[in-house]
């Protein structure tokens, strides 16, 4: 077995692994490895050729591909070294990275500090709870995105889309343009679970239906989708009799949510918020396990790419610290938890004496409030405070709390979305 | 009075676009942007269009291509389908024009990935 010892190893090329990789390099350690299973880098983005991202990051509104690419660009321009097309299939307590590819087979590779970005996966129909045949033609929205993104290749000529989040609202739109016709977008819950842009440029746009509180219940045909059955929900989200309806399609794209990949984080045994399903991360990204740092949608589902690198960039800033030995990983350390209609805050803790002069909070709310303050509160003082005027679960709130304002021995912060009393 | 979804950034505003003396007025905006998007909806919608073209001899099927610019909602689907036609061999490098001035719009159609 080939060995070799890394200073810090990426697991992941997409963009949270790129813009850790940069930042590990910047910071003066050269000794960087990516490794990443795909042919090519940029991860998830390769195939999300429609515009919009990068606003905050480069003031411009790319593609998907356009905003890896200039990732990608600096990733060779530093010399940062590529293992593509290799798989990690283990990691050791003692921070050993087993990967293994075609030519080398399997290498042991021991790392100085690991930075896991390996992305999410798709809730798939097992996770959906759907009865009836189990037909070809059901597939997840990005599996069909790849497909006709990247493969050439349209997977039917009529679709239903269960689950309205972005990626459905997106693929929507494409399949439209691609010449498949899009039944309608069927959506559980009472508001779509998607950003309410994509709702109008990717359904308004195009005359596509959305139906809220309606299921698809069943699937019909043998070998291949014939139709589907759909049927209204009540405030349970149990079944109403009676509304139930067959709709013709030979596609059901699933679009039913993404979850944190943590097969190999799973392995470590390191911590998992149950809110996040991600692993528990402090100041700089770090997991329960010293050395072993997180980046992007491994942590919790980011719906901007831009918060995904800028969460690199932290891991790839803290990554570098470790190994130089500039980080106190001793205690006190501060909790940050949420509080009033807050369903998860990261990071969940953090220590004060690491902190960068800001300490951003990512989080999300329950559900939609209009005129509300945000708060974090520390033990008897008010750390932060920002009115929005509506709050929704489909976006994520970035808050930055001024890192000198908080004080050593607070044990916990508190993280509140309240609406502000009509006066 | 019509009402439009901003979808310039994702605050998703919604406007309220109204015509009066001959001027347009948008309200509900949040920021100078959402303005303009609003006037320019009122008026003519547009959009960019992003979709793919067939590619030759590279390892994937097909390359990513944007608009420079807006072009005219109406005209989405018939431009999509003129794309649709074309094939381009390797390499392409990202930006490479391989459309000039689309259905007279003045607008060209770019790559938007290296394939080499
Ligand atoms: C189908 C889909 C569509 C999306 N569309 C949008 C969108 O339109 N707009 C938006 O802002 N966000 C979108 N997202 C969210 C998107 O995932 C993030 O914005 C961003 O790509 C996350 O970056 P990441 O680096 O964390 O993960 P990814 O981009 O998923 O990259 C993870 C990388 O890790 C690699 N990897 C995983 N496990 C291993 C292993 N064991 N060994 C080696 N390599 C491994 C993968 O091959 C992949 O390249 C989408 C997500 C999905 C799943
Ligand atoms: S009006 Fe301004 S803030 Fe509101 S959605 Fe449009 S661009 Fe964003």
């Amino acid at each position: 077995m080939n060995k070799r010892q890394v200073d810090v190893v990426i697991i992941g090329g997409g963009p949270a692994g790129l813009a850790a990789a940069i930042e590990v390099k910047k910071q003066g350690i050269d000794n960087v490895l990516i490794i990443e299973r795909d042919s090519s880098l940029g991860g998830i983005l390769q195939q999300c050729i429609h515009d919009g991202f990068g606003l905050h990051r480069f003031g411009k509104r790319l593609s998907g591909c356009e905003y890896a690419d200039n990732f990608i660009v600096e990733v060779k321009e530093r010399k940062i070294e590529i293992a593509d097309k290799t798989i990690v299939i283990e990691i050791t307590k003692d921070k050993v990275i087993y990967a293994m590819n075609e030519i080398d087979g399997i290498t042991e590779i021991k790392c100085g500090a690991i930075i896991l970005a390996m992305g999410c996966r798709e809730r798939t129909r097992s996770q959906a709870f759907i009865w009836g045949t189990r037909p070809s033609g059901v597939l997840t929205a990005g599996t069909v995105q790849r497909y006709i993104n990247i493969e050439g290749y349209l997977p039917g000529e009529k679709a239903v889309i269960l689950g309205s989040g972005d990626i459905g609202l997106i693929m929507a739109r494409r399949m439209t343009l691609e010449g498949i016709e899009v039944k309608g977008v069927y959506e559980l819950m009472e508001s779509p679970g998607g950003l309410t842009r994509n709702i109008a440029q990717c359904l308004v746009d195009y005359n596509i239906p959305l139906h809220l509180s309606t299921t698809v219940i069943r699937t019909h045909g043998n070998k291949k989708l014939e139709g589907v059955t759909v049927a209204k929900v009540d405030k349970d989200r149990q079944v109403i009799k009676g509304s139930e309806e067959y709709i013709e399609c030979d596609l059901l794209v699933l679009a039913v949510g993404l979850i944190p990949e943590n097969e190999l984080s799973n392995q470590l045994n390191i911590n998992i918020d149950t809110r996040t399903k991600g692993p528990v991360v402090d100041e700089y990204f770090m997991t329960s396990m010293e050395g072993v740092f997180a980046a992007g949608n491994v942590v919790t589902v980011f719906d901007l790419v831009d918060y995904v690198s800028l969460t690199g960039e932290l891991a790839g800033r803290g990554a570098a610290k470790y190994v130089k030995g500039q980080l106190k990983m001793d205690k006190p350390i501060t909790r940050l938890e949420p509080g009033e209609n807050v369903s998860f805050v990261v990071p969940q803790y953090v220590r004060k004496h690491n902190l960068e002069e800001k300490l951003p909070l990512y989080f999300r709310v329950k559900q939609k409030l209009e005129k509300v303050e945000v708060t974090a509160v520390g033990n008897d003082e008010t750390y932060y405070k920002k009115k929005h005027r509506v709050v929704l679960p489909p976006e994520m709130l970035v808050e930055e709390i001024i890192s000198s304002n908080i004080k050593e021995g607070d044990k916990k912060i508190t993280v509140n979305v309240m609406e502000v009393s009509k006066e | 009075m019509k009402k439009f979804t901003c979808i310039v950034c994702p605050v998703s505003c919604i406007l309220s676009v109204d015509e009066k003396d001959n001027e347009v007025q948008v309200n509900g905006n949040q920021c100078k942007r959402g303005r303009v998007f609003g006037v320019n909806e009122y008026n003519d919608p547009k959009r960019m269009i992003t979709t793919t073209v067939k590619i030759e001899n590279a390892k994937i099927k097909r390359l990513p291509v944007i608009s420079t610019d807006e072009i005219p909602k109406s005209r989405l689907i018939e431009l999509a389908k003129e794309l649709y036609k074309i094939t381009v061999d390797t390499p392409v490098l990202r930006g490479d024009i391989i459309v000039k001035n689309i259905g007279e719009t003045g607008v060209d159609i770019i790559a938007t990935r290296t394939i080499i």
